[in-house]
């Protein structure tokens, strides 16, 4: 669970103990009302095309999920072990919720859904994602996205 | 870790002038990295937007987290109010209804793991393609393996020589881990498209995984047989990469 507490002893213990990045003055970029924002889901889960690279090291590259995917085609080759898949197994919207964000925007919640998506896969060092992660930034602009969703697992 | 990732990734898509909102499941993390806008969510960690099957709820986990980009400053971490919907409090239990025969032959000879192995899979794989017409949909497919394949493969790891990697361009203890995922999704998705009286939670489908099957025997097995071996990407994988934390003891 994401709950600590529900984690068992050895995992929460570690969970604590992982080292996190700081960062110092910190960008907050502001946009448009949420019902003219165009969205892009970048995910942590080691997703990825079927025939696509699956995440095999702890490198900090990425993969690109075209925004027409269908859900027969998306995988997840994260490394670790410690979470569960079964959610995913059964729904992709568990973890991917292109479907969910299609509807908002059919709603006029939001302005649109990006042409493309991104995943990296997150037992990587955190610090290491910077050159990949600026790289994807200007993907996302390139595609006119002012939102990105990042999603873990 | 991977709430540490999208944490970090907040900060660095904002840098190059991005707008980012996220989803945490680790709250202290969170918490440390203070990213631009995050929303924690009290679910398993594997099921950021809580349950399969529910798109009300997925919705509005979803609505949450986007509704932080409309916040005029940050950084912003804001709490979830709902738990994700319990299969456990609903009526009824949960027990896989596929009927894995653990029996050995009518010879008399008890079996070893590996020939258990071998016919429990061979159970399993109809319900598997079963499973599969239904869903339209598999997540298997990450080792190049054909489905019917992977027992096979993974059972040849308990001797050397060992089988060579499916792909030309994918290290062997690679082909090995994405092999051992290959397989725990096929057995979960031939069991999750049963009829049952009640949906599967994420621990009961891991119980029933790695306490009642002949797989889940056999990657523990095989964790303990590589953990000794020469090979050091092997033996990281059989230690790290293949039996979760919790399952790992027994």
């Amino acid at each position: 669970m994401a709950r600590l507490e529900k984690l068992p002893a050895g995992m929460a213990e570690h969970l604590l103990k992982v080292p996190c990045p700081q960062f110092e003055e910190p960008s907050f970029v502001h946009g448009p009302a949420l019902a003219e924002r165009r969205v892009a889901i970048v995910s942590t889960a080691g997703l990825h095309l079927r025939g696509d690279r699956p995440f095999t090291s702890l490198a900090a590259d990425y993969r690109v999920i075209p925004g027409d995917v269908s859900a027969g085609d998306l995988l997840m080759s994260h490394i670790s072990v410690n979470y569960d898949r079964s959610g995913f197994q059964q729904d992709w919207n568990v973890v991917f919720p292109l479907d969910r964000l299609h509807a908002l925007a059919q709603r006029s919640q939001i302005g649109s859904v990006a042409d493309f998506h991104y995943s990296f896969m997150g037992a990587v060092d955190a610090a290491s994602l910077e050159p990949t992660a600026a790289d994807v930034a200007g993907l996302l602009a390139r595609d006119r996205v002012d939102a990105a969703l990042l999603v873990p697992v | 870790m991977c709430t540490r990732a999208v944490g970090a990734l907040g900060h660095y898509l904002e840098r190059g002038g991005i707008p980012t909102t996220q989803i945490s499941l680790i709250r202290d993390h969170s918490e440390r990295i203070a990213p631009p806008r995050a929303l924690w969510v009290p679910f398993d960690l594997g099921q950021p937007f809580g349950t399969a099957h529910d798109a009300a709820f997925q919705t509005r986990v979803l609505e949450a987290a986007l509704r932080l980009l409309e916040s005029p400053s940050g950084p912003l971490l804001v709490d979830f109010p709902e738990d994700a919907p319990d299969a456990r409090d609903e009526a009824g239990v949960w027990a896989c209804p596929l009927a894995l025969a653990a029996t050995a032959p009518a010879d008399g000879e008890a079996d070893t793991l590996e020939q258990g192995f071998a016919r429990e899979f061979a159970q399993l794989l109809p319900w598997y393609t079963l499973a599969v017409e239904r869903a339209k949909r598999t997540t298997v497919g990450l080792s190049g393996l054909p489905p019917e394949e992977l027992g096979s493969f993974l059972s040849g790891f308990s001797e050397p020589p060992f089988p060579g990697s499916p792909l030309s361009d994918l290290p062997l203890a690679a082909a090995f881990k994405l092999a051992a995922e290959d397989l725990k999704a096929l057995y979960a998705e031939a069991a999750l498209a049963q009829p049952s009286p009640r949906r599967a939670s994420a621990e009961e489908v891991a119980e029933w995984f790695w306490k009642e099957t002949r797989a889940g025997e056999l990657l523990r097995r095989l964790r303990q047989k590589l953990s000794h071996s020469d090979d050091p990407a092997l033996k990281l994988v059989a230690l790290m990469m293949l039996v979760p934390m919790e399952h790992a003891g027994h």
